[in-house]
Parts: C-alpha cells; structure tokens; sequence
C-alpha cells in the first residue's frame, strides 16, 4: 500500500512537472513575451508599488471585516423569516422574499453607486455622509440576499422528523429552531457560506469606484502613473494571501467537526 | 380520571381520511397496544394525541384537561407526553447527554446539573451510563432507540407514546428495546404503543386495539384478540402475520 502511494505520488508529481514545463515554454516564446513580461511581471515595478497597495489593501480587509459578521447575522434572520409558518406571518415573508429577489437581481456595481452617490447627496441631517460606510451598507445588503438564502436551504435540507423530535419535548417553535434545526443547517452550509465570503471579499474592490483609495483604486492611481500593469499582480497576491489560508482553515475546522462526531469521546 | 380520552377523532391529509371517527379510553398504568396493517392510522392517532398533528373533528383529553381545546398551550401538553419515534429522531449534533437534558433544560427550565444528574441516573438505569458523551452516530440502533426512549422519560412524562419503536432496527437488537418497554410497563407507566410485535403485545399489553382503515375495529385482552378475534377483518390480518412467522 505504501509503496503504491509512493508511485501514485512520484507520477502525479512527474506530470504536474511536465504540464507546467509545457505551458511555461509556450508562453515564454510567445512572440510578445517580452512586452507582456516588463508590463505585467516587473520585479521593479512590483516591489516599489507593494507598500502603498498592502496599505490600500487594509481598506478592503476592514470592509470585509465589518460587514462579514453583520452579514452573517442578518441573513440568518432573514432565512428564519422566511421559514415562519401561517398567513399570519405572510407580509414579513413577502417582504423577505422581494428583498432577496430584488438584490440579488441588481449588479452589485449599481447598488453600490446608488447607495455610495445617492445617500450623501440627500444631505439628511443625522445620517453619515461618509461613501465607504454606505458602500459597506450596499455590500452589505446584496451579500445579505446571497447569504440568506444559502441559509435558507441549509434550513430545508433539515428533515422536519428533527423538528418533530424537538416540538414533541415541548420545546416553543423558536426553541426547537435554535438548538436543533439551525445548528444542523449551519454546518452543512459552510462550504457554500465561504463561497458567498471569498466573492464578498474581491467585491470590496468595487468600493474604489466612489473614490475610496482601496487596493484596486490604488494600483490604478500607480498603472496611470507609470503605464505599467504589475501593480494589478501586487493586488492580486495579497487578496489569495487572505483567500486561499482561510478556506484551508474552513476545510480543517470541517473535517475536524467530522472526526469529533464520529470519534467516540473519553468517558467522563 | 382516565390517563387518556379520545371522542370521535377524524384526521384527513386531504382527500385521504386517515382516522374515521376514534374513540378510546386508557386508565392509568394502562398499556395499549395498537396493532393493525401499515396505512391502518396508528402512527398518525399517537401524533394526534402529542398535538404534532392538529385534528379535524372530535376531542382528546389527557388526565381529564381537553388538550385539543381551543387557547391550550401545546408546548405544556407535549412536554406532559412523550413520544418515541421509529426512527430514533435523535439529535446528531448533540452527545447523548445533551439529547437527554435539552428537554428538561429548555422546556421545564431545569439548572442545567440537575439536569444532568437525572439524566445519568436515567442512562445508568438502562445500562446507557457509558455513552452519555458519545454523539448517536457512534451507537447502535438498539442504544440509539433506548437513548430515545431515556430522552422521553427524562420529561417525567404522565403518557409515554411508543411508534413502531422496534420496526426500524436489526432482527438482534429488537431484544433489547422490548426489554426496556417491559420494565416501564412493569414499573406503571402508561403506554400507547403502535407496534407490529405481536409477541411482544400479547405477553405485555393491557389491551390490544386492532386498527382498520383509520377506526378501531375490535379491542380487548390480549388473550381474546390473539386467540379468539371476533371481526372477519382481525382473523384475516392475524392469519397473514402468523403466515409471515411473526407470531
């Protein structure tokens, strides 16, 4: 068996080798290679715009930061709205229903032009003026309608024999959602959840567009500068520099649930 | 006060009419046993009875107060009933502890280590004690019934509701469950018990209810419907199980 893994190993290792040989040698000899290499892969370039984007970049992680929680927490309220029984309930459903529609269907570009210009320009006494805050508002908001619906089917895909169970030792509806439905739901829908994160995450690119000196924002400002695209391969690195550890670190936490359910604990 | 009272119930999923007009009495530390073809309305009358299931006619009194009355709290009359169902329904994010304490924690308000206490005094009584921190994957179906059965008790129930507890587990680990019922059965609980055991309902049942098309077709001692069934509709279904090697 151990040897078999060894081979097994040895021969994928060989053909990534030569697959990438391959490729590597095509572009390399593409006649416009070395265009192509001093305007996207310049070192020079590369190294002198790395501060100012990784500083820029911290923008685009503390937009990530603040609207991942509230994202997580609303969508879920929005789900269980949803999920509420009875004509009593239907305008709350209704309402959740458009909602989800409505902004999911608009480009995220729109909503956050709209909110970002739109808002401030009311000029409502009270009421922020600041465009990243409602730029975080409209990310909010379509990754919202996203999130609550992933959700929503974690939801569904819990079989109602568990809440039977639950409802038959007099636990309250809200109960009986809350300890056993919505646990069960939750875990199965990580792997989606982090989908919708990582599409949040490249998304707060599009803050820039209001004038927010973002990452992107930034590596424009320096490729107007310089007429040099390299800098668009500074942003690139530091956004999989977050993307790639973290949904390593999701599979982990995953497959770590997975044994502990599974593994019979030490009796107290 | 009988423990439970049933008046003319009817139930219909809609166009299918699943019980036609019931009428039942159990005293308290009655067991009855349901019996009767797949399809006959037994699982549906025991989810009648804990309010899973709203009826559409008729009245159901448990220890005298009509819980199907307009204004009842359900929560309170099912937290009084529990309910075993024949797939386990145990929680698979839970241990075996926290199955058995969510109840009594959550729907009678109970400190979270008394609850505990009462649940390993449970757990120990059916020789569970060694389990309460494994989650039901890790059980066999035998434990993960009992442990369904530990959590309905754990409620102090008046009634305890038994659905074809038996139906999905192993020929081995049949034995097992049986036996626990028995005990409860010896020690007065009361009991309503669909079941397809016939053996088994003839050596514990007070009283064996045959279940026809939704209606209570013939009921009596264990004795009489086993031996001498009046009704051409309980011969027929007790000649089929004996042809089947089940009695």
């Amino acid at each position: 068996m151990r040897r078999e893994g060894g081979r097994a190993v040895g021969v994928a290792l060989l053909s990534t080798v030569a697959v990438f040989t391959g490729l590597g040698f095509a572009v390399v000899h593409a006649p416009g290679w070395k265009i192509v290499r001093s305007q996207f892969f310049s070192w020079s370039h590369f190294r002198d715009g790395f501060p100012e984007i990784a500083h820029a970049f911290l923008l685009n992680v503390q937009i990530f930061c603040i609207a991942e929680p509230i994202i997580l927490v609303l969508a879920l309220l929005i789900a269980v709205v949803r999920s509420l029984p009875g004509p009593v309930f239907f305008p709350l459903r209704a309402l959740a229903v458009a909602y989800a529609d409505l902004f999911r269907g608009i480009p995220t570009i729109l909503v956050i032009y709209l909110f970002g210009f739109g808002v401030p320009a009311l000029q409502l006494k009270g009421v922020p003026q600041s465009q990243t805050f409602w730029a975080i508002v409209a990310l909010v908001l379509v990754y919202t309608a996203y999130v609550s619906e992933v959700y929503r089917a974690g939801i569904d895909s819990v079989h109602p024999s568990q809440d039977a169970a639950a409802r038959s030792l007099g636990l309250r509806r809200s109960q009986a959602l809350r300890y056993v439905v919505i646990p069960q739901a939750v875990r199965r829908v990580i792997p989606p959840l982090l989908n919708d994160f990582i599409g949040l995450q490249k998304d707060t690119a599009l803050v820039g567009i209001l004038g927010a000196v973002e990452a992107f924002q930034q590596v424009q400002i320096d490729q107007a500068a310089t007429f040099n695209f390299t800098y668009g391969i500074d942003a690139a690195v530091l956004f999989v520099a977050i993307t790639i550890p973290l949904t390593r670190l999701v599979d982990f936490l995953i497959s770590r649930e997975r044994r502990r359910r599974q593994v019979a604990a030490v009796a107290a | 006060m009988s423990a439970l009272t049933l008046e003319g119930v009817h139930k219909s999923f809609g166009t299918n009419e699943v019980l036609r007009g019931i009428d039942l009495v159990v005293e308290e530390h009655e067991v009855i046993c349901l019996i009767g073809a797949s399809g006959s309305g037994k699982s549906t009358l025991l989810r009648c009875v804990n309010l899973l299931e709203p009826i559409d006619s008729g009245r159901i009194l448990v220890a005298g107060e009509e819980v199907t009355a307009r204004g009842v709290d359900a929560n309170r009359v099912r937290s009084r009933i529990g309910i075993v169902f024949q797939a386990f329904n145990l929680f698979p994010h839970m241990t075996v502890l926290r199955n058995v304490t969510l109840g009594p924690r959550k729907a009678l308000g109970l400190a979270r280590e008394q609850a505990e206490t009462e649940a390993r005094a449970l757990l120990e009584r059916f020789g569970l004690a060694e389990r309460a921190l494994d989650y039901p994957d890790r059980l066999s179906g035998g434990q993960q019934q009992r442990v369904a059965i530990v959590r309905a008790l754990a409620m102090k129930p008046q009634l305890l509701l038994l659905d074809e507890v038996t139906s999905a587990l192993d020929p081995e680990l049949v034995g097992e469950v049986l036996n626990v019922i028995r005990e409860l059965a010896a020690s007065g609980m009361t009991m309503l018990i669909a079941t397809h055991e016939m053996s088994f309902a003839r050596a514990t049942a007070s009283r064996v209810c045959f279940l026809d098309a939704g209606a209570i077709l013939e009921q009596g001692p264990p004795e009489q419907i086993f031996s001498a069934p009046r009704e051409p509709r309980t011969q027929q279904f007790l000649q089929r199980i004996v042809e089947a090697g089940r009695l």
